[in-house]
């Protein structure tokens, strides 16, 4: 159960090798979070991040494999998650790619994989994950959007474009749960310096994973629907979404 | 396929009095007595059913959610209001003993019965509880160090439970009797009660008023003056520093006989005797943010300070002002803003009046505004597994939910109250953590023992058991 003071006691990571999700999971496990469920793509990554929680402090840490583009596969993956682990509280949807937009224009099916990956088979994993939350009458869905989706640019619309999607579906789903028990946070980090921005330059008001965490964490407490991380960005693209076009077209890579 | 129908039910968002960690849960009226029967065969035909433990959402009853936390919510499950079983079944004015429905509200028995002669045994601050809920939670008023807590005036009750009803005393099944007492509803829906009321002249008070300077004279003056008052409380202003921490107001006093009232009141003894509680006002809307801030509540207890006497003996109050102040303010839980807030009330033993002080200091120190803190000192406990009541000091404190470190802080203070050898009150608790829980109350095992023989299919959660651990899959 979610305390008084925005506690929760279990998790769920949809994407368990992503570094904001585990510093997430960071931040919560000492703040009793006991039980921990990492679904993702198998991988050394993967078992690290379930050893580093129960090494904190969880007292289960388990692996689930899952992968967000086998979307016929993902409802069973859901419910055996939950079936297994009881009451889950908070469930962070945090799969994701980046990809390489010049790359992605030229090969429309991978531009179409990475739709896959970002939008549409969280989108189904989100749906299965809020039946179950629904059922159990409560807990809270955090849904790791950017501020790429506030606006699409020309240097990187097709990943803009996944997180444009995921975060309007997120609104419209946490709209639908209302009264149910259960929240949805949208999180919408800025450029996050990481393993997947590695080489690339930072762009301004650039944060980090354990930043992201922390203003996540205080979203899970607050019940905040929206966050942008750092806060900041609100203003920012409050401000980029009015731009003229002929601007925004030549904002630079 | 079970052959049960599921009684009618409405998915209903519910949060306790401080307005925080909502859930949802299939509300069932019970309207009538076999209604919570259905509702618990309802239960138990889905705890029976092949599949996931967590497939088994449970059921619990709620009264008039005057807890402050999760005690009377059942994410997922069924939530029985129990407000419907308000019947008067049986009462005998000779002796004063009263059968009545276990969702009627303490409220409601003094309404009927203080013109008669008769007062409840014990009411805690507010007076919009039930009897149901009363038991649960063991409640405990000011005369707790002279009358004990509610379950020791309660002579018997019917319990609802998955194996069946059991109508039981704590002589015929004391464990049964005493596990229900602050049991927080884990081991049935009482449906049914008989109290020990307690005789009255009239409806008013003689109250003795004076002031504290600070925390050792009000403690000083507890421990030698509480014996000769049924009731005793004290205001603590916890936002006094220094040689002036813990400056209170303490105010005792007894039943008045009809002698000990005014010339005005004694020639009209209908007036003497009225118990017509008014409402006189009423937080219409939650405020954007909270009203109360340091600001206001530091306003506030210097002005309850000062309009206190410094020493006023024997003043005729009403019952309603001096037992239920706050009852005069409808939803006053909204003026803490929408995030809510939470009650912290913990007792330690008579021997650490040092942690109180270690307590209230730390509170003063991080300014997070108090807005009345409570000190009480108890009298003996009950042989309740889950009760609160021991012997020692009890301090109540409501605290907004939002304070940036209330997590850690808080933490510390359990810290701080379990070396002590004291608890946190459940029906107060939205916070505290399982294994804190299980050393404040080391009799818990015993209390899951015959929780256990009652509900062998662990159907009977509610969110703090399942947050507790007390039910629910993660249960031992």
């Amino acid at each position: 159960m979610i305390d008084a003071i925005g506690r929760p006691q279990s998790v769920l990571v949809l994407g368990g090798s992503s570094e904001i999700a585990q510093a997430i999971v960071a931040g919560l496990v000492p703040a009793r979070c006991k039980t921990v469920v990492l679904a993702g793509r198998p991988s050394e990554r993967l078992d690290a991040a379930a050893a580093a929680a129960l090494a904190a402090g969880a007292t289960t840490a388990e692996v689930v494999a899952y992968d967000t583009t086998d979307i016929a596969g993902t409802p069973a993956v859901i419910d055996a998650a939950f079936d297994t682990f009881g009451d889950i509280d908070i469930v962070v949807a945090a799969a994701g790619a980046l990809g390489d937009q010049a790359a992605l224009e030229a090969d429309p099916l991978a531009a179409a994989d990475l739709i896959t990956t970002n939008f549409t088979g969280l989108a189904a994993g989100l749906l299965a994950v809020a039946g179950r939350m629904r059922r159990q009458g409560h807990g809270r869905i955090v849904v790791i959007s950017s501020v790429a989706g506030d606006r699409a640019r020309k240097a990187n619309y097709i990943y803009g474009s996944t997180k444009s999607g995921l975060d309007a579906f997120a609104q419209g789903l946490g709209d639908s749960l209302v009264g149910s028990g259960v929240g949805v946070t949208i999180v919408r980090p800025g450029f996050v310096k990481g393993r997947m921005t590695e080489g690339m330059d930072a762009a301004p008001f650039s944060t980090t994973p354990d930043a992201v965490a922390s203003d996540v964490i205080g979203a899970i407490a607050s019940g905040a629907n929206v966050v942008y991380s750092p806060g900041i960005l609100r203003w920012v693209f409050a401000v980029m979404k009015l731009l003229p076009r002929a601007i925004w077209r030549r904002m630079p890579a | 396929m079970s052959t049960t129908p599921r009684p009618k039910s409405h998915r209903t968002e519910l949060t306790g009095w401080g307005l925080t960690a909502p859930t949802a849960a299939d509300v069932v009226h019970a309207v009538h007595p076999s209604i919570v029967d259905d509702a618990m065969a309802a239960a138990l035909a889905q705890a029976d059913h092949p599949g996931p433990r967590s497939a088994n959402r449970g059921i619990v009853a709620r009264g008039l959610g005057r807890s402050y936390g999760d005690a009377a919510q059942n994410a997922g499950g069924i939530v029985v209001d129990a407000t419907w079983l308000d019947g008067i079944h049986d009462i005998d004015l000779e002796t004063g003993r009263i059968t009545v429905g276990g969702g009627v509200s303490l409220q409601s028995l003094m309404e009927r019965f203080v013109p008669l002669g008769w007062f409840v045994p014990v009411t805690p601050g507010t007076r919009l509880v039930t009897v149901g809920g009363a038991i649960a939670a063991d409640i405990h008023g000011k005369n707790h160090h002279v009358d004990g807590s509610f379950c020791s005036h309660v002579t018997s009750m019917t319990l609802v439970t998955p194996t069946g009803p059991h109508v039981l005393s704590a002589h015929s099944d004391p464990d049964l009797f005493w596990a229900t007492a602050g049991g927080m509803g884990l081991t049935g829906v009482v449906t049914e009660a008989t109290l020990q009321m307690v005789p009255v002249e009239t409806s008013y008070m003689l109250v003795d008023t004076e002031r504290a300077v600070d925390l050792d004279d009000v403690m000083d003056k507890m421990l030698h003056g509480d014996d000769d008052y049924r009731y005793s409380v004290a205001w603590i202003d916890c936002q006094s520093t220094g040689s002036r921490l813990g400056r209170s107001v303490l105010t005792r006093g007894d039943h008045a006989r009809l002698e000990d009232l005014p010339a005005r009141l004694r020639s009209n003894p209908d007036k003497a005797t009225a118990f017509v509680p008014r409402q006189l006002a009423r937080v219409p809307l939650t405020p954007p943010s909270g009203l109360l801030n340091p600001l206001t509540v530091a306003a506030f207890n210097e002005m309850w300070f000062r309009k206190a006497p410094t020493r006023q003996l024997a003043k005729p109050h009403h019952m309603t002002g001096f037992f239920h102040p706050l009852d005069g303010v409808g939803d006053w839980n909204r003026l803490y803003g929408p995030k809510g807030f939470l009650q912290y009330q913990f007792v330690v033993p008579d021997a650490e009046g040092e942690t109180v002080r270690r307590i209230i200091e730390r509170l003063t120190e991080v300014k997070l505004a108090s807005f009345l803190a409570v000190l009480k000192r108890f009298g003996p406990g009950d042989p309740g597994h889950l009760s609160f009541p021991m012997p020692g000091w009890t301090l109540a404190l409501d605290l907004p939910v939002g304070y940036p470190t209330l997590d850690t802080l808080l933490d510390d203070l359990d810290a701080w109250v379990l070396e002590a050898g004291g608890k946190i009150y459940l029906a107060k608790d939205s916070r505290l953590a399982p294994e804190t829980f299980r050393a404040m109350y080391p009799r818990v095992d015993e209390f899951s023992t015959v929780k256990r023989r009652v509900d062998p299919d662990g159907v009977l959660q509610s969110d703090l058991g399942r947050r507790l651990g007390l039910c629910g899959p993660g249960a031992p």
